[in-house]
Order: structure tokens, then sequence, then C-alpha cells
């Protein structure tokens, strides 16, 4: 496990280095020594130039064919992420599109992902419509038959979870919400060992040979979750029941998991911004279920959160569902756990 | 069931067997016992979670049944605790009966149904407003225009196809409605060597905004620019497209498609639209020519043809780059005969700065810009011809005769640029320049005149700008309210000042944009 390094740096690093050195450091190494030669522009110039050209191309195609031996993975959020590359290890180069800190549900549909996709073994995504606003359109683009709908390499990590809050009537009135259910369901860590043992059989698929090292990868995860999460729930036990304010209803399966009570939003309704009244409104219900504690997640307006907090004496406390999101968190999904769970149990003593 | 059976019969003996073994050994293999306990528990434990796991997911088929959920996703649950039940899960379910409202949502049918609907109310100075904005879905009088009513359907025609159909309504400034089929065509999904393929009625590759259906623009208006070369309804007809993605390590993408080049909206090509209301009402053509060269479709180059060229560099983590390179070809039917042709090239460049924290994709910066340059051979017109038939004609002031112009190739050019600035969650504020105009023809440089009044310049060919600051507010992302203000200057025309406010709201399912 990597500690005290940003995840999405590191990830890119990791593509850099390994993923994307096929295409990307070949050129930028043969580049800079051509340059003068092309300038003086006599014959010899161009000859070497056309030299160059050729060992770009060789030195392109070589990596290629060395390259190919591991998956390429593409992970949607960086939560996914954390998990598949706990399964994948070294067996696989990880592409993740969200950054930690932005909000999944707007992504921007930026054209680099179309060529990530393109090349991709697998897609790991929610499934849940969590990124229905900017997924579909660059898996269409990407022309990948592995990873569309249904294909091999097309992994929803939302298969085999319970999902909550599934809508029998869909009503935009009531705000914005998925057809298929709360879509933020790795918060709750039995829903993480769900899904490492889903990504272990989609990797064992596409790499037969890794079969072994995967599930060996994913037991591993799951093995330590177990230990991590009796001692979890032991640091929440004391406030079981607690009430807990939320900027976004993102946490009914932490907090079913937990033992918490998350059902007040400082949005009136998901995804609508919110107005004086409904915080008023929020600030009365706080003041008489006393709830001393407000969750938001780093995209989220913590200015609002921090006037709710003065109004009624309550703490507000960084939280987020991305390894990386908040500092502390960048160790992985673990890391991310503990310190939510510290977090909150921290803000819940502190205020009792 | 029956492995289950076999599953617990071997649970059972080997943990009689177990029993057995160490009763029969006594104390000294100690360790091995407790080793082989462990696993025996470790089997028991698997077991049971596995069975713990078909329970709940008979269980959860069960609750699937009667609340009639997607059934998509629920499939096998690990979940130890018992499930708060939401208010969702409680409210019954009662079977669907002729009498209910049909509600189709997004993943529950085969395909995806949305409607975008688009008004917009405000006033102008100027009193030509068809002249004033060039698009066909822009304001079209003062008080109220419906743009568009937009009719979205798409999905997945079978394992290899996606299709999309998008029909708009309209109401004209005479209070007619008007149907138009915008798009309607079908893709493959994977071919090989990154190819697809699209056929059928579409919006054709060139630049940025030309492909954007009315809601995802940033401004009420279409570009000046956009509305002169491209047409007022964007270009776009029956045909077939191939794109390709290069296998470079940054996104580049070649489009290059052939569509039908008649018709109204193929504007620029052979569009009979040269005739209407847009630039001239004054009831002079462009040009100064009808288009009477409609040579019909006899040869491959009667068709249109269009290359674009897109790629995309991320500058940061936080800064996007797409660059884009279009040309289209196409005859035109300018004048009485000739092979006259048109040529359209444009450059377009989007940047976007999204916040790292964005919350709904905001705080963000976005700028776009599209130039083009059109070269447009306008054919041999006689205007004694129409005289004759008694209609009235151009006539040169320094004969006296009905004009004849001759075969003359025209350059247009202009440019928008527009910046659009998400300042916080739901707010967006936008400024556009937009400049057009074309290098004095020698048509105009005669001393024409139309039913006594002196022609200069051509109106639809002359030099506009534009300045169009806006703020819009975006209550959900299902729902807009837009405020622009217009200034425009026309050259020989003068300056005019608009207001409007767009309003729009968005039902069903609502497609993943592009970048």
């Amino acid at each position: 496990m990597e500690t005290n390094m940003n995840v999405c740096a590191k990830l890119d690093a990791v593509n850099q280095g390994a993923g994307s050195s096929k295409f990307q450091s070949p050129t930028s190494r043969e580049i800079p020594n051509l340059k003068p030669q092309w300038k003086c522009g006599a014959k010899g110039g161009v000859r070497r130039f056309m030299f160059g050209v050729s060992l770009v191309l060789g030195v392109w195609c070589l990596a290629l064919s060395t390259a190919h031996a591991k998956i390429n993975v593409v992970c949607t959020t960086p939560d996914i992420a954390s998990i598949a590359r706990v399964v994948g290890g070294d067996r696989m180069d990880l592409t993740t599109m969200a950054r930690p800190t932005e909000d999944p549900h707007f992504v921007d549909a930026k054209p680099s992902f179309i060529v990530k996709l393109n090349r991709a073994d697998a897609l790991i995504h929610g499934g849940a419509e969590l990124e229905s606003g900017w997924l579909p359109k660059l898996v269409e683009q990407a022309r990948n038959a592995q990873i569309i709908s249904a294909a091999k390499g097309d992994v929803r990590c939302c298969e085999g979870v319970r999902m909550l809050e599934v809508p029998t009537n869909l009503d935009r009135s009531k705000g914005d919400i998925h057809s298929q259910g709360n879509p933020h369901f790795l918060v709750d860590p039995e829903n993480a060992k769900v899904v490492a043992q889903h990504i272990a059989d989609a990797f064992s698929k596409l790499d037969e040979k890794g079969a072994e090292y995967f599930q060996a990868n994913a037991n591993k995860f799951v093995a330590e979750l177990n230990a991590k999460l009796a001692q979890w729930q032991q640091t929440l036990e004391p406030y079981r029941g607690a009430q807990i304010v939320a900027y976004h209803n993102s946490w009914p399966y932490f907090a079913q998991r937990f033992g918490l009570k998350i059902e007040l939003f400082l949005e009136p309704k998901p995804g609508i911004p919110p107005s004086p009244a409904h915080l008023a409104d929020v600030i009365a219900k706080m003041k008489q279920n006393g709830a001393r504690v407000i969750i938001v997640d780093p995209y989220l307006n913590k200015k609002t959160a921090q006037t709710v907090a003065r109004a009624t004496g309550a703490t507000v406390v960084d939280v987020t569902q991305f390894p990386g999101g908040v500092k502390g968190t960048e160790g992985g999904y673990i890391a991310m756990m503990d310190y939510l769970v510290n977090a909150i149990a921290k803000g819940l003593g502190d205020n009792k | 069931m029956k492995t289950k059976l076999v599953r617990w019969n071997g649970v059972v003996l080997a943990l009689a067997v177990g029993l057995l073994s160490a009763t029969a050994r006594g104390e000294s293999d100690v360790e091995t016992l407790k080793r082989q306990f462990e696993e025996l528990k470790a089997n028991f434990d698997r077991t049971v979670a596995e069975q713990r796991k078909i329970i709940e997911t008979l269980q959860q088929r069960v609750d699937q049944l009667q609340a009639q959920t997607p059934p998509a996703v629920q499939t096998a649950a690990p979940a130890a605790t018992p499930q708060p039940v939401s208010e969702a899960e409680t409210t019954l379910q009662k079977p669907w009966s002729p009498s209910d409202p049909i509600r189709v949502g997004k993943g529950s049918a085969y395909m995806d149904i949305g409607v975008v609907a688009t008004f917009v109310a405000g006033s102008s100075t100027a009193d030509d407003i068809k002249s004033l904005e060039l698009g066909g879905h822009d304001p079209n009088q003062r008080g109220f225009t419906v743009q568009g009513v937009e009719l979205n359907l798409r999905g997945a025609v079978d394992p290899y196809f996606t299709a999309n159909v998008n029909t708009l309504f309209q109401i004209d400034s005479d209070g007619e409605t008007v149907t138009e089929l915008e798009e309607a065509w079908v893709q493959t999904m994977s071919l090989p060597y990154n190819l697809t393929v699209r056929g059928g009625q579409f919006f054709t590759e060139f630049g940025r905004i030309n492909t954007q259906h009315l809601h995802s623009w940033g401004f009420v208006d279409v570009p000046l620019v956009n509305g002169r070369f491209l047409g007022p309804d964007g270009l776009r007809n029956p045909g077939a497209q191939l794109s390709w993605l290069a296998p470079t390590p940054f996104y580049s993408e070649i489009f290059f498609s052939v569509q039908n080049s008649q018709g109204e909206t193929a504007y620029s090509f052979r569009g009979d639209s040269h005739g209407h209301d847009d630039e001239e009402e004054s009831g002079v053509p462009f040009t100064y020519r009808h288009a009477d060269n409609d040579r019909g479709v006899s040869t491959l180059g009667d068709m249109l043809y269009t290359v674009h060229l897109a790629t995309s560099f991320d500058l940061t983590d936080n800064q996007v780059l797409l660059l884009g390179a279009s040309a289209a070809f196409g005859p035109n039917n300018n004048g009485e005969s000739g092979d006259t042709c048109t040529q359209i090239y444009g450059v377009d460049m989007t940047w976007k700065w999204k916040s790292p924290n964005a919350h709904g994709g905001f705080p963000f910066v976005a700028w776009q810009t599209e130039a083009m340059l059109r070269r447009y051979d306008a054919g041999a017109f006689d205007w004694t011809e129409v005289a004759d038939e008694g209609e009235t004609p151009i006539v040169d002031e320094n004969t006296g005769d009905p004009a004849v112009l001759s075969r003359e190739t025209l350059t247009d050019y202009g440019f928008y640029t527009q910046l659009l600035w998400g300042f916080r969650k739901g707010w967006v504020a936008g400024m556009r320049l937009d400049y057009v105009t074309g290098k004095e023809g020698d048509y105009e440089k005669m001393n024409l005149s139309y039913d006594g009044s002196e022609l200069g310049r051509d109106p639809a060919r002359n030099e506009r700008w534009r300045l169009s600051p806006n703020l819009t507010w975006y209550p959900s992302e299902f729902s807009k309210i837009r405020l622009q203000y217009n200034y425009d200057d026309r050259r020989d025309i003068g300056c005019d000042h608009s207001v409007w406010l767009q309003f729009e709201f968005l039902l069903g399912a609502h497609a993943a944009h592009k970048f």
C-alpha cells in the first residue's frame, strides 16, 4: 500500500511511466535530439530526420509489443480505482478518469478519455448512473468492442451490491435521483468486498494466467477489510444512532453499516442548491434532534456548512468518498475508510 | 438445490471426520487438530456466506418482483445486517393499468426519450429581426418565439448499431407550426480499425457549433458566421459519414462525410434558401442572382463532401484544449449555368478550465472560437430573361437595361469568439463577439438598382459585427433561464440593440454531452 502520496498523482506517474510509455516517451525522448538537425535543412538533415522517424516508429512498435502483457484498465472514479489497483497490482496499467476532489456526477468528457477508452481492456464503472452524464458518449466514441455494454471488459461494480433507495417512481420534482438507486455504495466496506471479488473475476477472464494472483490479492484485501471493519465498527459503536447532517445524500450505505443516522441534508433535494428557508429548517431540526456534526465533501460548498455549524454549535467534518479527496486518504480505500471512521468518531466525540 | 445439499453434506461429514480423528489421536496432535479446525471453520463460514448470499438473492428477487424495480443491478448481495427500508421501497406498487400514464425512464426501456423545449421573449430596435438574427431557431419577432420543441429518441438498435432521432417543432412568426427532421441516424458501435460509420440524416461534422443542438449553445442565437455560411438551420443533410480515431497518443479523429448538396439545409451549396427572408427582405436575392442552376445529381461531384479533423490535448489536469479544422466542398446553384462550386474552410479552438473541486461542473471557464472562409462561385446571370417573364428585374443604371452579371468567385470570411465563465454552481456569465464580412464582388461595384432603389453592397455579404453579453441561470441541469443583450452593427444599416430572455426545460432522458 502506498502511503503519503497523492493517489491521483501516483496513478498519473504510473500511466506516464508504464502505460503510456508506448506512445509518449519514445517521441519525447527522440525529438529533442532531432530538432537541431532538422533545422539546418541540409540533405543529411532530412536523412537523419527520416532515420529518427523510423527509430521513433520502431521504439513505438517495440513498446507496443512489450506493453501488451499488462491489462489496460480505465476506472471512472478513484474509489473504484483504488480497489482495482490492489487487485490488479503490477499486472495492469490503470487510468482514473474523475479526480478525487471533483463532483463525480459532472466530469468533463475530455477527448483524451476517448483515447484511453479506445485502448482499454476493461472499463470499471459504478454502473448505477453516477457517471451517466459523461460516460456513455465517451464509450460510444471509443469504438472499443471490449468495453461496450455487456462485453467482457465492461465491469459494472454495482452488480452484486444491494442498492438502497431504489425509486419505484421516477419523478424529477424529487431532485436528481437515480433510477437504479443511490449510487454512492462504496463507502460500505461490505460492498467494497463485493467489488474487489467482482474485479478479480473480471481481471481473471482478461488475463487467465494472472487469475491466481488476482484472487490472492482480492482475498488479501478482503481479509484486511474484515479485520479493519471490526475495528471501525468498534470505533463507531459508542455513537450508534447518532445524528449526522450531510450536504448531499451520498451516505446511506455508510450510515447503515455503522448504525448512524444521516437523514438531514443541506441540499433540499439531491442536486438542488440549499435555499435559506431550507437551511433555517435544517438548523431548527438539528437543534431538535441534537445533530452536532456536518459532513462535507471536498467539492461541496463548505461555507454553507460552516454557516449552519455556527448557528447550531456543530462541527464541520471534511469527508470524502474518494481516496485522495481529503488529506490523509491518499493511501487507498482502507486509508480513506480509516480516515472517515476516525474523523467522524472524533467529530461525534468532541461534541458529546 | 442439489449442489447446496452436497455442500452441507460435505461440511457435516468433514466435521464428523474431524471430531473422530481428534478423539482417536488424543492430545498429541493439537497442532494438526487446530489447523483442521481452522480449515473446517473457514469452510463452514464460506458455506454459510454462500448460503446467505443465495438466500439474500432470492429475498431480493422477491423484493424486486414486489417493487418492480429495474432488474439489472441486484443479482446477489452479501450485506449481513438488515436493510433499512427507504420511503420509496415502502410505497406499494400496484400493477400498471392502461389508464396509468406510461413512464419511460433511462435504462428501463429500449430507448431513451427526451424533450427539450426552448422559448425566448424580448425585443429589438431593429424592425427586420428575421434579417438581424440569422438562425432558423433564433428569435424571429418582438414578443415571444418558440425556438424549438425537440423530441429526442435514442438507443441501441441491436448489438451492432445505435440510433438517434431528433424531431423539432417550431412556430414561425406567422403562427404556423413547422416540423423539422433535424437528425435521424444509425451508427456502428464497434467496427475494426477504429472506424465508425454513420448513415441517415445528420448534422455535418464541421467546426464546433454546427453539430450541437439548440439547447447546448451558450447563447440565445446562432453565431453570425454559422448563420451566413452554414445556413440558418446549420449544415445537415442525408448522407453517410466515416470517422477514424487515429492511433496517436493524444486524441485525434478524422471525419469524412458525403451528403446531398441540395435543399434548404445545404445553404451555401444547392440550397434554395437564398430567396428566403434571411438577409434580403427587400426581395433582392443573394448575390443579386437567382439560383436557377440546378444540375440535379449526375456525377459524384454533385454531392457535398466534408472533412473535419479534431485533436485534443490535456494541457494540465484542469485544462483541455480542442483544436479542429474543417472543409466542405460542393456545387452550388447560383446563376443560370456552369459548374459553380462552394468551398468553406473552418478552424476552431476550444479551451476549458475546470476547478479541481468542481461541484456540478462549476466553476469553469470555457473559451471557444471558430473562424471560417467561404469561396463561392457566383454564376453568370442575365436579368433580361427574367424581365421577359414579366418579373421586375435588377437594372444596370449605366445602360438602363436589365443587368447582365458575369461569373465571379466571391470570398467571405468571419469568426466568433466566446467566453463562458461558470462562476458559481448554476450560474454562467458569457460574452461573445461576432464578425463577418465579404470582399466586395464585381456585381456590387456595378451601378445596379432594383425597383427604383439603388443597390450597393449585398446585405447578405456586407460587413457586420455583434457583441453579446449574457447571463444564464440553471436552476437544475434540466432547466435554464438566460438573459442576453445584443449590440448589432450592420454596415449601411446601422446599430441595433436587442434584449432576449430565453427559458428552457427538459423532460425525460437527457443524453450525455460530448466535450
